[in-house]
């Protein structure tokens, strides 16, 4: 028979039993349908990751006061500031693999415009913050030097608190907003910059140079640095080698002796990219995996109903070795049924995965990534699940011996 | 006489059941000749079945020796076998066996869809075989549509659809009514009219004198082998629209 005969006997004995053909691939459909769907949305969280990483600025490192063990920090970071400035002096100037370096100041703030006021975090940073960022201004000029020596009371503007304050599109350079009773000039608004790995809004932040903010929003010069530095190697390679340089540095200047903790930490932001990254794989993973454990189920569906079907059919069985059909031919037809059972079931599933998909994202945007190797792979292991799953039955049927499959009852 | 078509040299067969051996056959030496028509009667249990069931190669000696047309059929495989019963013979059930919820002309088609034959030819060969049969008005339907008469009809023309040297048939008549038996048994003193070989297995006497010779089966061993005069088929009885002549 050629392969085109054997797929219609097959389809025509699987349409005698339409009901029980659909739910017996329904364990196969509802497999592969988790399947595309899981992959498809663990995919796109990763893809935000990794935007959200690539967009916070490459070879970052941030250094913070207080101490860190492998369990997690003591008493919190920052709770007792540790770094001074002069620490910040030594690393622009001493360490080699570190290119730039500013300090980070933060404190949440309302900021308040003529009609409008918005709480928002006010960042005192040094204009070299912007070059590691990679965060353009859209309109204005960004903070200068000057502005730093002479501590002016200018400010850069996120984009989220322009539309807040002033509506979105609006330029409200030039104008002024207050901070803590403090008139600052508006001299320009940031590029938009999107959310961060763990969804906060880049762009719901100002920023003012650092000697402001220690002076305004601080209250008074002191010799600790409450807040972080925020520093960037030289290369990517050199991000390894500017926090041991630093580490080195800063255990010199605070006169710890070896063997003791140190007194700062040193965050890697490729680091926690990467570890971020892996447990959301290890999510796909977990998520695919049981998607797939549901296929295997499937499968062992179209089994069972596939000896059912040998069982209820050992007569025409009978019949079609007696009028000359060889195992092979009874063995591919009933083979023919699983796979026809298996791939209807991965098409339907696919069509279903991805409409799911599609819903979770337009009704919770989640992101989702569709991936065809996901779906060709579906499909193949879908087939896959026909044949082992199908070829049992099938060779029980082929091995049946015609005078006793006749005489059945 | 022409050559002889089917030889079995003491075939016997032995249903081994927990601890009892069942003899169905002993020795069963017989040599049948092409073109000849054979009814083989005997009482209940006497090994009829179990010799055409071997005969028709749906089943093996248990020892003997079986040539069908030459070949040794008791060293031949699977596949082998369901050759020969695609291409060389055609059997006929006491109990039809038809596929259900299949056309007439898909039934008789089924041998020569094995058979490796185009849709086109299968179609063709398939209609006129149920012509033969004078069923050319009813090949679309289904087997649960027609009457055990109509169903056996349609069950010969599967039988002859793929031309064979042989037509084995196993009680033919046993579930029908005598006047249906009758015309059943024209159409099979037809069909021996073209040469083709018959072997019948009957209970009734009346039917096995169609037959040119008869074979008496007892307790699994030929008990007699008679050469007789057919007698012929009432004309009429066969059906009307029937073209037997090749
Ligand atoms: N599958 C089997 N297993 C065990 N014994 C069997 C089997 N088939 C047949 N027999 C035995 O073999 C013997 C011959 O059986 P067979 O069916 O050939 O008889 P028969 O002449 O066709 O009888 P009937 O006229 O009733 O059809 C009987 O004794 C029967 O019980
Ligand atoms: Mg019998």
């Amino acid at each position: 028979m050629s392969p085109l005969q054997v797929l219609r006997v097959a389809v025509r004995a699987l349409m005698r039993n339409k009901l029980r053909s659909f739910l017996t691939t329904l364990g196969v459909i509802i497999g592969v349908s988790a399947v595309i769907a899981m992959v498809a949305i663990g995919e796109g969280a990763k893809a935000r990751v990794e935007e959200a990483f690539a967009s916070m600025g490459s070879n970052l490192l941030i250094v913070l006061s207080g101490t860190t063990s492998a369990s997690g920090a003591h008493g919190g970071f920052g709770s007792m500031p540790t770094l001074t400035w002069d620490d910040l002096k030594a690393i622009r100037s001493e360490a080699s693999a570190v290119r730039y370096a500013s300090p980070q100041l933060r404190s949440n703030q309302q900021v308040i415009s003529e009609d409008q006021n918005w709480a928002t975090s006010v960042n005192g940073v040094s204009p070299e913050y912007f070059l590691m960022r990679t965060w353009p201004v859209a309109m204005g000029s960004p903070i200068s030097p000057s502005d730093i020596e002479t501590g002016s009371k200018v400010v850069l503007l996120g984009q989220t608190v322009v539309d807040k304050l002033f509506g979105s599109n609006a330029d409200p350079t030039g104008q002024s907003v207050r901070i803590q009773k403090t008139p600052f000039q508006i001299i320009g608004v940031l590029a938009r910059k999107g959310q961060s790995a763990t969804g906060q809004d880049y762009d719901d932040a100002v920023f003012i140079p650092y000697t402001t903010f220690q002076a305004k929003i601080q209250g008074g010069l002191q010799k600790f640095m409450a807040g972080a530095f925020m520093v960037s190697a030289v290369s990517s390679e050199a991000t390894t080698r500017a926090q041991l340089q630093i580490a080195t540095l800063l255990r010199d200047r605070h006169h710890l002796p070896i063997g003791a903790e140190d007194d700062f930490s040193i965050r890697n932001l490729t680091e926690m990219a990467s570890a971020q990254q892996e447990g959301v794989k290890t999510l796909t993973t977990l998520l695919a995996s049981i998607a797939a454990v549901s296929l295997i189920v499937g499968g062992i569906g179209i089994m069972n109903i596939m000896l059912v079907s040998v069982t209820e059919r050992t007569r025409e069985i009978g019949i079609r070795m007696a009028v000359g059909a060889r195992p092979r031919d009874v063995l591919s037809q009933f083979l023919v049924e699983a796979l026809a059972l298996s791939i209807a079931g991965g098409i339907i599933g696919i069509l279903l995965g991805l409409l799911a998909a599609n819903r979770l994202a337009a009704n919770f945007g989640w992101p989702i990534l569709i991936r065809l190797d996901i779906i060709a792979i579906a499909v193949g292991f879908s087939g896959l699940v026909g044949v082992v799953f199908g070829l049992y039955p099938a060779q029980k049927a082929s091995r049946l011996d015609p005078i006793e499959a006749l005489r059945y009852e | 006489m022409g050559k002889p078509l089917i030889e079995t040299r003491k075939v016997s067969k032995v249903y081994r059941m927990g601890e009892v051996e069942v003899h169905a056959l002993r020795d069963v030496s017989l040599t049948i000749s092409e073109g000849e028509s054979v009814a083989v009667m005997g009482p209940s249990g006497s090994g009829k079945s179990t010799l055409m069931n071997i005969l028709g190669c749906l089943d093996r000696p248990s020892s003997g020796g079986y040539w069908l047309v030459g070949e040794e059929v008791s060293q031949l495989d699977r596949n082998a076998l369901a050759r020969l019963r695609n291409r060389t013979l055609g059997f006929v059930f006491q109990s039809f066996n038809l596929l259900s919820r299949t056309t007439a002309l898909e039934n008789v088609e089924l041998p020569l869809l094995y058979a490796g034959i185009s849709a086109r030819e299968r179609h063709t060969r398939a209609r006129d075989a149920l012509a033969r049969v004078g069923l050319g008005d009813r090949l679309h339907h289904h087997p649960n549509q027609m009457s055990g008469g109509q169903q056996q009809r349609v069950a010969v023309a599967r039988a002859l659809v793929t031309h064979p040297h042989l037509i084995v048939a196993d009680e033919p008549t046993g579930n029908l009514d005598s006047r249906t038996s009758v015309e059943i048994m024209a159409l099979f003193q037809e069909l021996g009219r073209t040469g083709i070989t018959l072997l019948l297995v009957t209970h009734e006497a009346d039917i096995a004198r169609y037959a040119s010779r008869v074979v008496v089966m007892h307790d699994g061993r030929v008990r007699s082998d008679e050469q007789q005069t057919a007698l012929q088929a009432e004309p009429g009885s066969a059906p009307a629209d029937a073209e037997l002549s090749p």
